[in-house]
């Protein structure tokens, strides 16, 4: 909304207001640093303290080891980050170009029970996915966790749906003329013009992927196979809340790969969380 | 059907084939198969055996199911509105032209951003009774309370007593409506600025311009927010289930119909149980958004149509 109506204390109001909403949202991500490089005993001090009378980084190497196995529940989460994401990026693709690009008889119709599939909750279609893993005797593998990536999530293909259709007509038409097929259509123009969308979703997915707890608790029987989320509820459970410190360092080791992507790619982020809400 | 559609047909459907694959094997066949476990005595390690309604007739008489629902609802009914409510304030604050608003808006989509295990276990610290920073911020407006009129009072200890667990689940919601922000905000500034305007010549004020303009503009950003954000705290689960270090808090008081169906599945193993338990929840979820929508129909404005 233009400010130009608004008046001077007006504005130094809605500021204040920011600002106190500011506070409330960056001080416990502060707490957590904070108490992440605490001696222990100053975890306990009251009132608190936000500045550590000694920095302690011995607290990350610390909690690192504590972990038991923390490299490789990092390199475990990467490796189903990674895959996801590959799966995710293509079938997706070529799942909303099949929804865009191509004039099909029922198209649209069929476009509304993908959407309507985005409500079905996972808790509610794990057990049968469970069995089914079992049978397949994929239970304590990382294939329940990537292998269905490859199937195009309907939130993607959404997205890239919507990407899709903005996209100009006359260059496929062009190609096409030109005997193009279909699937060269799609590689070698609709991709390329794609890039910022593809990212997106690559974005999401890895972080759903970083992110995801349930899966991983049910998939995985192993120690060393966890993933980083559940590595941490295990420490956690574990501690049973008592070393704070570590725990705090263990989980800002948790999110600063999200927060570091988000940085990089703030703006292509942001528009994409933005794009999600529109045009429906 | 002419030759070229036929051909489109095929091509199209090519195309979309992972999806069709990964929508039979991923949600249509696990769906058909809670329905039928929920008929079923079921427990993975032998061929289920058809009970008819029994697990049904079990839940209807189970307190802790109801307990379950309870929570569940309470949760629900209190984080969603006001998530809306927080989400909505902050995009309309961002939206006027004020210094630093890229910042702000960074530094409340971060939280966001955090794993549901970081974001329990920092929250579960926060809220810490006697060492958190929730009741650090408390304690002094409390005691300059107890000071004037002699009362006693003392914040609570959030996650370990029945009555509070479930607000201290609630606040760690709303420190993560990020997302909502940025979507509202986006919904904000697609506004067109000359609707402001001739209002303002017409002498309209800002409650006004957001009740008539605002508002119904950014109606269908707020549905979709409104059905993204009731699917996704009716299977609440990893934030309390990772805050009470896997239980379900003091008198079951952090007791979720996710949780209830976990538990059932995969520490009693009872998953004819637990899938009688998911389809209820899915049949809430359904006819919620359905009610969502029957009800927004009148108020939802959709530019164009």
């Amino acid at each position: 909304m233009p400010t130009a109506s608004l008046t001077r204390p007006l504005k130094v109001l809605l500021i204040c207001c920011l600002l106190v909403s500011a506070w409330a949202f960056l001080a416990p991500m502060l707490w957590m640093l904070s108490t992440s490089l605490k001696p222990l005993n100053e975890t306990m001090t009251l009132p608190p303290v936000w500045i550590p009378s000694e920095i302690q980084w011995r607290n990350y190497p610390d909690a690192i080891a504590a972990m038991g196995h923390f490299w490789r529940y990092a390199g475990n989460s990467l490796f189903l980050a990674i895959m996801t994401v590959i799966g995710t990026v293509t079938s997706s693709a070529l799942a909303a170009y099949g929804f865009s690009r191509i004039e099909w008889k029922g198209r649209d119709k069929v476009f509304v029970i993908l959407l309507a599939t985005m409500m079905i909750p996972f808790p509610v279609v794990m057990v049968p996915l469970y069995s089914l893993f079992k049978s397949l005797g994929w239970i304590g593998t990382f294939k329940p966790l990537w292998v269905p990536a490859f199937l195009a999530g309907a939130f993607s293909v959404f997205l890239l749906r919507q990407f899709f259709l903005t996209l100009p007509k006359d260059m496929a038409e062009a190609a096409r003329i030109d005997g193009c097929n279909e699937l060269q259509i799609f590689w070698h123009i609709i991709l390329p013009l794609s890039k910022p969308a593809l990212l997106v979703v690559a974005i999401f997915q890895f972080m759903a992927t970083w992110n995801d707890f349930l899966g991983p608790l049910i998939y995985l029987t192993e120690q060393k196979d966890f993933t980083l989320a559940l590595g941490l509820q295990s420490f956690q459970s574990q501690q049973g809340g008592t070393a704070w410190h570590q725990l705090m360092a263990a989980s800002t080791l948790v999110v600063l790969p999200v927060i570091v992507l988000f940085f990089f790619t703030q703006r292509t982020f942001i528009e994409g969380i933005a794009a999600t809400g529109s045009k429906n | 059907m002419t030759r070229r559609e036929k051909e489109n047909l095929r091509t199209g459907l090519l195309f979309i084939s992972p999806w069709i694959a990964g929508f039979l094997l991923l949600s249509v066949y696990p769906l058909v198969a809670t329905l039928y476990y929920s008929l079923s005595d079921y427990s993975v390690l032998s061929p289920a055996v058809f009970v008819g309604l029994e697990n049904y007739r079990n839940l209807a008489t189970d307190p802790i199911f109801w307990k379950s629902v309870y929570n569940t609802f309470f949760f629900a009914a209190f984080a969603l509105p006001l998530g809306l409510l927080v989400s909505l304030t902050l995009a309309v604050l961002l939206n006027f032209d004020l210094p630093g608003r890229g910042i702000f808006r960074t530094v409340f989509f971060l939280p966001s951003l955090m794993p549901m295990v970081c974001l329990a276990v920092l929250w579960q610290w926060m809220l810490n009774g006697d060492l958190g920073l929730i009741n650090n911020v408390l304690r002094p407006p409390l005691d300059a309370v107890n000071a004037l009129f002699g009362t006693n009072l003392t914040p609570p200890n959030w996650l370990q007593e029945p009555v509070y667990a479930k607000w201290g689940i609630i606040f760690t919601a709303l420190w993560g409506v990020g997302q909502a922000v940025v979507i509202y905000l986006a919904g904000l500034q697609d506004v067109p600025r000359h609707l402001y305007e001739s209002a303002e010549i017409d002498g309209a004020n800002f409650w006004k311009k957001t009740w008539h303009i605002t508002l119904p503009m950014i109606s269908p950003v707020i549905y979709f927010n409104l059905i993204m954000g009731l699917i996704g705290s009716f299977q609440v689960f990893a934030v309390p289930y990772v805050m009470t270090e896997g239980g379900d808090g003091p008198e079951r008081s952090l007791l979720f119909m996710a949780t209830y169906l976990y538990q059932n599945a995969f520490d009693y193993w009872s998953m004819g149980y637990a899938c009688a338990i998911g389809l209820v929840l899915f049949l809430v979820i359904l006819g919620l958004t359905l009610l969502a929508t029957g009800l927004s129909a009148r108020h939802v404005h959709y530019e164009g149509n």
